[in-house]
């Protein structure tokens, strides 16, 4: 019997040291997928065969899933020899889920990978999404978009550095992370919209002083403070220099204006200007609270701006953060949706590619404003019809022309949302300092910055 | 059985004792016309066991033996869960422990453990004792309504406490009344504080473990006999010393198997961190099982993510064994 015992478990173990040798590290290999030629890209969807294009995206919200909805059905109907296979997941949940799903050996044709180094770069390091540059010089993307947006989604092949390097996404609508506030409680307060940063000041101070919540603030998932650090950072630093700290070619984020930014965070935070106990108040809610009349400004995205019009009417406007001097131009959080990638192992390129351009035609804007959102480029004949969505499309049109747009905080590292949010959650509940903040995040950034 | 009655008959067979030589042929035969029967102790398990048991040893091996190897496997590597993957050899277990955010987690966890396992099993003593004292009335609509939080989906709970400690929740519209009474004001934002999520968390563990262990108490309390309980009245022993002497003693099993069952339950918490906090504010409520999650599909760093789980699959390991020592004195 021991005789028995001790040989199955040699056995097994031989088993399990040979199965381990054959499945190796684990991970695929890292072979990157190259540029076709662009003579060889066929344009002729109709030639295709019978194509099912298989599509994940996260335009589950109202306003954006009647524009992809439509979308499709238009594409589909031009070209009949293609069915599209729509899958839709709440952004949170088409990231976890998006990683799985490239890694396999059956991956969608088109996803909607969001920007940074946290997950298209990762992506395009480890050869999962198809570079789209000759697609581009056959259908003129980069002549259509802004050099601006082009490079948010471009990426070098080793995914080290965003912003140069081949394009790997195009994105369908623009978002800016501004200012809404409620007209209804401005004007009983005898306030004007604010224009600069000591205006603002003023208008809190008065909101404060008459019992009003002076910005509607819910923080539990760390991103609202380093949506509303950034709008601040971009009020106090010059936007090039937002620029290169995000995508880690240039500076430090414990620079002066940095520090001073989550300095004024923390003093807003001690002057009771946010709502109460942020940090257990969920994002989501905050529109809604805001709808409410809980709180008389609302820094957020224009992503609210489609469920806002509806719920406030033309009680509600959206403006640009304030100006460091009247009339100055201003910067602030925001760019383009997320892009539309192909992955590497998509079988149809040639037709996902032809979607894309689809998607993103002068005619996808128009649908894009005729469902509420804010296309990334002007749309050639519609007009926004609610007032709040001719303020957001104002505002975005008057950034787009400065050049005004800096990238989210969050595309800095993979684990930016914790390294950074959380102290900055401290900072908002006074247990932190801003230097101690800003510490934290540099760390964080320098620590991936050497092991890229 | 067949072994056993042929070696009976072998013996008390009517063959007489042959010579060695005689035996040795005889066994050789039988082995060739009966298989391979003769050579085994009664009882000795058969080869034959192993294809009745095939199935489930598959779908055990598929689901539960092999991702453990594998994931023993990626514990060892760096790997971002896209790329390819480099050996880091034990890199990943020292960061478990060196990382402040890491090491913090299984903090929380200690403390967890005192919410999720200590404290339901001494409420639920407290309970069981007064209500072995005393006949209750309705006693099957008790034993439901307490039992009731481990039947719910633990993302329900998380979802319902959510809006009990909500800013505008139950807790704090009382507090609020009694700070109208003139009592001081003790609202807080209990899931977004930082003093205060980590035992709020911890609460709601405590409300849905109490349950289960009243429900095994209870099924033992009826298994000590009652005579042990009037011997321990006649010698004139009060309530508190009738727990010790005869309550305790005798519900050592069930105290053993609740302990198990909630420590793992608070390793294993997730579902209630991940809905009711994301792990904030900050880091106060991280646990090590939110962050195998968090490190494996939000960070990218898959071979952490293993590491972290395989640190906690030996600790549940530690923890069972210790906790079957030392409440059931086993080996000991």
């Amino acid at each position: 019997m021991p005789t028995r015992l001790t040989r199955g478990a040699v056995a097994t173990a031989a088993a399990l040291a040979m199965t381990l040798a054959a499945a190796c590290a684990p991970g695929t290999s890292n072979d990157k997928p190259a540029n076709k030629a662009p003579s060889a890209v066929s344009t002729d969807v109709a030639k295709a065969g019978d194509v099912t294009l298989t599509v994940w995206d996260q335009e589950v919200q109202g306003g954006q899933r009647q524009q992809i909805e439509t979308l499709n059905k238009r594409f589909m109907a031009k070209y009949p020899n293609v069915k599209i296979n729509r899958v839709s997941r709440s952004f949170n949940d088409l990231q976890k889920t998006l990683r799985l799903a490239l890694s396999g050996s059956n991956p969608p044709d088109v996803v909607e990978a969001n920007q940074g180094y946290a997950n298209m770069a990762q992506y395009v390091k480890a050869g999962m999404l198809l570079p789209l540059d000759s697609y581009d010089q056959v259908y003129g993307w980069k002549k259509r978009y802004p050099k601006g947006l082009m490079d948010l989604n471009s990426v070098t092949p080793d995914g080290k550095l965003i912003g140069s390097g081949n394009l790997y996404g195009v994105s369908l609508n623009g978002e800016i992370v501004g200012m809404y506030y409620n007209k209804e409680k401005l004007a009983k307060l005898g306030v004007q919209p604010p224009r600069t940063w000591a205006e603002f000041d003023q208008a809190l101070a008065t909101a404060k002083s008459k019992g009003e919540v002076p910005i509607a603030f819910n923080n539990l998932e760390k991103l609202p403070a380093m949506q509303l650090y950034g709008i601040l950072q971009d009020g106090l630093a010059d936007k090039e220099s937002v620029r290169k700290l995000v995508f880690g070619s240039g500076g430090s984020w414990t620079d002066g204006p940095n520090v001073q930014a989550a300095q004024k965070l923390a003093d807003w935070s001690r002057q009771g200007y946010l709502t109460k106990d942020p940090n257990s108040r969920k994002w989501d809610d905050t529109p809604a609270d805001f709808a409410k009349g809980e709180g008389v400004f609302m820094f957020g995205g224009t992503w609210w701006a489609p469920d806002l019009a509806d719920r406030m009417k033309d009680k509600v406007g959206f403006v640009l953060p304030p100006a460091a001097q009247a009339g100055q131009p201003v910067s602030t959080l925001g760019g383009e949706s997320l892009p539309w990638s192909i992955t590497a192992k998509s079988k149809h390129s040639d037709v996902a590619a032809a979607y894309i351009n689809f998607i993103t035609s002068p005619e996808a804007m128009d649908v894009s404003v005729e469902t509420g959102n804010l296309p990334v480029l002007a749309a050639p004949t519609k007009q926004p019809s609610l007032p709040l969505m001719k303020d957001v499309s104002a505002a975005w049109a008057e950034l787009s022309k400065n050049d005004g747009t800096t990238p989210y905080n969050d595309y800095t590292t993979p684990t930016f949302t914790d390294a950074f949010g959380g102290p900055l959650q401290e900072l908002v509940a006074g247990k932190k300092s801003a230097q101690d903040v800003m510490k934290a995040a540099q760390d964080d950034a320098a620590a991936f910055q050497k092991k890229k | 059985m067949t072994t056993v009655a042929r070696q009976k008959s072998r013996r008390t067979g009517e063959k007489p004792p042959g010579t060695r030589a005689e035996r040795r042929a005889e066994r050789r035969a039988e082995r060739s016309a009966g298989g391979r029967v003769k050579g085994r102790a009664p009882g000795e398990a058969r080869n034959i066991g192993w294809l009745y048991i095939l199935p489930a040893l598959l779908v055990y091996g598929a689901f539960l033996l092999w991702p453990l190897v594998r994931g023993v496997q990626f514990s060892f590597y760096d790997w971002d869960g896209l790329g390819s993957a480099t050996w880091a050899g034990f890199s990943n277990y020292t960061t478990t422990w060196t990382d402040p955010a890491l090491r913090g987690s299984f903090g929380h966890l200690l403390v967890l453990v005192v919410f999720y396992s200590i404290l339901p099993c001494c409420i639920a003593f407290v309970l069981v004792a007064a209500m072995s004292r005393t006949k209750i009335r309705g006693m099957t609509f008790f034993r439901t309504v307490l039992f009731l939080p481990q039947v719910i989906a633990m993302v329900a709970v998380a979802v319902a406490w959510q809006w009990v400690y909500s800013a505008d929740g139950p807790v704090n519209t009382v507090l609020g009344r009694l700070h109208d009474a003139g009592l001081p004001d003790w609202r807080h934002g209990w899931l977004g504080d930082f003093t205060f999520a980590l035992p709020a968390v911890g609460l709601v563990g405590t409300w849905v473990e109490i349950g289960l262990a009243f429900v095994l108490f209870m099924a033992g309390v009826q298994r000590i006999p009652r005579e042990l309980y009037e011997a321990a009245r006649i010698d004139g022993a009060g309530p508190v010393r009738e727990f010790f002497a005869v309550t305790l003693p005798g519900l050592r099993r069930e105290l053993a198997v609740a302990l198990t069952l909630t420590t793992t339950m608070s390793l294993r918490n997730f579902d209630l961190i991940y809905m009711a906090t994301g792990g904030g504010p900050g880091n106060a409520t991280k646990v090590p099982a939110y962050e195998v999650y968090n490190r494996t599909f939000n960070t990218g760093e898959v071979g952490l993510g293993c590491a972290i789980g395989i640190t906690m699959a030996v600790l549940l390991f530690a923890a069972t064994a210790a906790i079957g020592r030392l409440v059931e004195g086993k080996g000991a």
